[in-house]
């Protein structure tokens, strides 16, 4: 693996142009102050109550996700290239969505195998024939990009079902605005505070046609033990929405509705976070407690938007990312803006031999995983891990793909020995409405806190950063 | 506005509000002890009783002592009802509808909690009470502070404070029931003056006493200190000045909404047949019976506010 892309250094001779007014403020600071800084910033992400429960761990313990101080800068031609990219990529696989749950073209051009539908618990069979308001699956996408060299980027993943994070994103933005103003009087950074406005005006673009009157729109927990609830309840205060569980809503005359003070009330949109299979007992999982029953039958009518649509997270499954290039060429008729990372399934004879010969230098995933679970990382792991691993790919393969471990670019972060450089990644959210694409110029930058360390993932102990986009 | 939100916001300031007066009520034992050399344990039976919470004490221990009781109104675990378990439900009543509070406020209460659940993470000293129950009074202000100051008069400034008074009001009648006796015209005789330990508990147990002097004088006897918190309308923690506000609530949830609720008739009834006579009436028809009537109504109009504007269904 050859060393990593260092967005400040490069390649170590001089500070890359986009860092140097980083570097100068950096030098120009010491390190108790900075210190002292962090300490305030964590103290407020407490106060705030930034934080994130732990599955598996006590109920209610929360924790705070590390934040690093060291802002990551992205130019504004770059985050161009990085825009255009996006747009055609969603665009691609909304099309993609709308072709597989109708006539499935791209099965008959045989560009994708049935298989990969067929026996694929994230195709969701419910969604066959329907419609969603306005032809929209993807509202929103958050699509995690890394970054190799000066001009390479590739997406890893695409976070389709339900994307989260956006909240980090707004709240690293506000904490680093609180701690370090002057950062932002010499540097000309984009602003992204409007996020949640436009993702409301976003969605309220995507009404059921029988909407007359200005749209209610409501955002639906799985409840305060979830994960992500912060977020849930940050994005509808600031949407100025309300925040309702399962028990609130009711299908009351063939419409959904929500339980206010002075009975129920019609909802025109939900922002959904919570999984497709608990979104409605009487069509999905019948022993949820979360959804609403018969919200599936409202939805099938077109009289409620489902913001993502029911069964998007086929589009995310990680065995129809090796398509992703001829799913994007397909639907566009272009090529992809955006390059993959080469991707073996493991389900296909030649190619889990490949995976088995080359173990050690790949990162092995599992199909339907997320979060970081259940990945190896062959570059890192013990001949033991390798060994059990192997037992795996062979009994379940099809559960498998695999990736060539890409050395993801490093960018600085301040530890208690001072500035080094450490992975990550980004991801930006993309609002899509039958009127626009609609991306914030910034997005979440997850990096591996431990040297060396390549996992971002917040529930394997990796951190963020406030991401820039500089003005031209 | 949702039902479920009325409901979380109404319970993060009723149980904000029990945790307020749970901790006067330590403060009041805990001056007492330390002044009066006549004071005996027994005091903090009162102090348990007026919180409700003596009942599940005594299935732990078999005597009423400082230490113990002291404990266990803070924050014994076994306790679901101490003060830190109020806070710590009020502040998950608050994340449920952080939404619908100003941030000032969400901020107030979750650092107060933070605050107040680092200093009751381990058995209380007694040398730490001063700054437990100064931090306890200081929080309870600071939201105050935030949710006078940045709250909308709306609706939901209408539920946070219904939860605030029913629990003060319930609060109230609590530490005048459990006391009654002293307070009756015939209780005249065993004390002379407002000197009297037992007058000093009630008054100090509702930040009184300085108050009722000055307005009542040195003459002042155990009736004036039962007018003074049922029916002096100056008083803000009096029963009569808690349902003026619960009614001033009720009805602008009503204007609001254009309808008439039952829960606006009871208090309007409540008011009519308890607050309209003067002290002496009261005493005739039997303090503890009204205590006990005013109790038994304060719950059936927290029960109505949950049906009217539909808490959970």
């Amino acid at each position: 693996m050859s060393p990593a892309f260092d967005e400040m250094w490069a390649d170590g001779s001089a500070i890359r142009r986009p860092y140097q007014n980083i570097k100068a403020w950096l030098d120009s600071e010491d390190r108790p102050s900075l210190k002292a800084k962090r300490r305030d910033a964590n103290d407020l992400f407490r106060l705030t109550g930034i934080t994130f429960n732990v599955y598996g761990s006590s109920e209610g313990e929360e924790r705070l996700i590390p934040f690093d101080i060291i802002p990551r800068v992205i130019t504004s031609n770059e985050w161009n290239k990085i825009c255009k990219g996006l747009e055609q990529r969603v665009r691609a696989i909304n099309a993609f969505l709308y072709d597989i749950y109708h006539s499935q073209e791209i099965v008959k051009a045989g560009i994708l195998p049935l298989e990969m539908l067929k026996n694929n618990p994230a195709f969701l069979l419910q969604m066959i024939g329907v419609n969603p308001p306005g032809q929209i699956y993807t509202h929103i996408s958050g699509v995690d990009i890394i970054r190799t060299e000066e001009n390479d980027f590739y997406v890893l993943e695409d976070n389709i079902r339900t994307p989260s994070g956006v909240s980090y994103m707004l709240e690293n933005r506000e904490t680093m605005l609180q701690m370090f103003p002057e950062l932002f009087t010499k540097n000309r950074v984009q602003p992204i505070q409007n996020y949640p406005q436009e993702l409301l005006n976003s969605l309220k673009d995507t009404v059921p046609e029988t909407v007359e009157n200005k749209p209610t729109v409501c955002l639906l927990t799985p409840g305060l033990y979830n994960s992500a609830y912060f977020e849930h309840a940050f994005l509808a205060d600031q949407m100025g929405i309300e925040l309702v569980q399962g028990n609130d809503l009711k299908v009351v005359d063939g419409f959904l509705a929500m339980r206010t003070t002075q009975g129920h009330q019609k909802v025109d949109v939900l922002y959904k976070r919570l999984d497709d299979n608990f979104l409605d007992p009487l069509n999905f999982n019948e022993k949820s407690s979360l959804g609403v029953p018969g919200l599936f039958d409202v939805y099938r009518k077109g009289r409620v938007t489902i913001a993502n649509a029911p069964g998007t997270g086929i589009a995310d499954d990680k065995a129809i990312y090796s398509f992703m290039p001829e799913i994007v060429q397909f639907y566009s008729g272009e090529f992809p803006l955006l390059q993959n990372v080469p991707t073996w399934r493991c389900a296909i004879k030649d190619q889990l031999q490949y995976v088995l010969d080359n173990i050690s230098e790949l990162v092995i995933k599992q199909v339907h995983g997320s979060g970081g679970y259940g990945m190896l990382i062959g570059p890192a792991a013990t001949k033991k891990d390798i060994s059990n691993f192997k037992k795996k790919l062979i009994a379940t393969p099809q559960n498998y793909i695999a990736q060539p471990t890409l050395s993801l670019s490093t960018v600085p972060i301040f530890t208690n020995k001072g500035f080094a450089p450490r992975h990550v990644d980004l991801r930006p959210f993309v609002q899509m409405s039958p009127k626009k694409i609609n991306i914030v110029p910034g997005g979440l930058t997850r990096v591996a806190m431990s040297k060396g360390s390549l996992v971002v993932n917040s529930s394997q102990g990796g951190g963020t950063k406030d991401t820039w986009v500089l003005e031209n | 506005m949702l039902g479920n939100t009325a409901n979380g916001l109404f319970w993060t300031y009723r149980l904000l509000e029990r945790a307020e007066n749970m901790s006067r009520l330590i403060e009041t034992g805990q001056r007492i002890a330390l002044t009066r050399l006549s004071s005996s344990d027994e005091q903090w039976l009162y102090v348990m009783q007026t919180s409700a919470v003596s009942e599940e004490y005594e299935k732990q221990y078999s005597k009423v002592e400082k230490e113990a009781a002291v404990d266990w109104i803070l924050r014994h675990p076994e306790n679901k009802s101490s003060i830190l378990s109020s806070i710590t439900s009020a502040r998950q009543n608050a994340k449920m509808v952080r939404h619908a509070l100003t941030t000032d406020v969400w901020e107030a209460i979750n650092g107060s909690f933070l605050d107040i659940q680092k200093l009751l993470k381990a058995k209380t000293r007694e040398g730490d009470l001063p700054l437990i129950m100064r931090t306890i009074k200081q929080s309870a202000a600071f939201v105050r502070g935030a949710t006078y100051g940045t709250m909308l008069r709306n609706e939901e400034y209408d539920f946070c404070r219904l939860g605030t008074f029913i629990e003060r009001a319930d609060n109230t009648a609590r530490i005048l029931d459990v006391k009654y006796y002293v307070l009756l015209p015939s209780a005249k005789a065993v004390g002379t003056s407002i000197d009297n330990v037992q007058w000093e508990t009630i008054l100090r147990s509702v930040s009184a006493y300085g108050g009722f002097r000055l307005e009542y004088g040195h003459e002042a006897g155990p009736d004036d200190i039962a007018k003074f918190l049922i029916l002096d309308k100056r008083m803000p923690r009096s029963l009569i000045y808690c349902c003026d506000i619960l009614k001033l609530h009720l009805s602008s949830l009503c204007s609001a909404y254009r309808n008439k609720p039952p829960s606006l008739s009871q208090i309007m009834q409540l008011q009519n047949r308890f607050l309209t006579h003067d002290i002496e009436a009261i005493f005739k028809f039997g303090l503890h019976d009204f205590l006990q009537e005013m109790i038994s109504l304060f719950g059936n109009l927290s029960d109505q506010i949950e049906i009217d504007y539909r808490f959970y269904e």
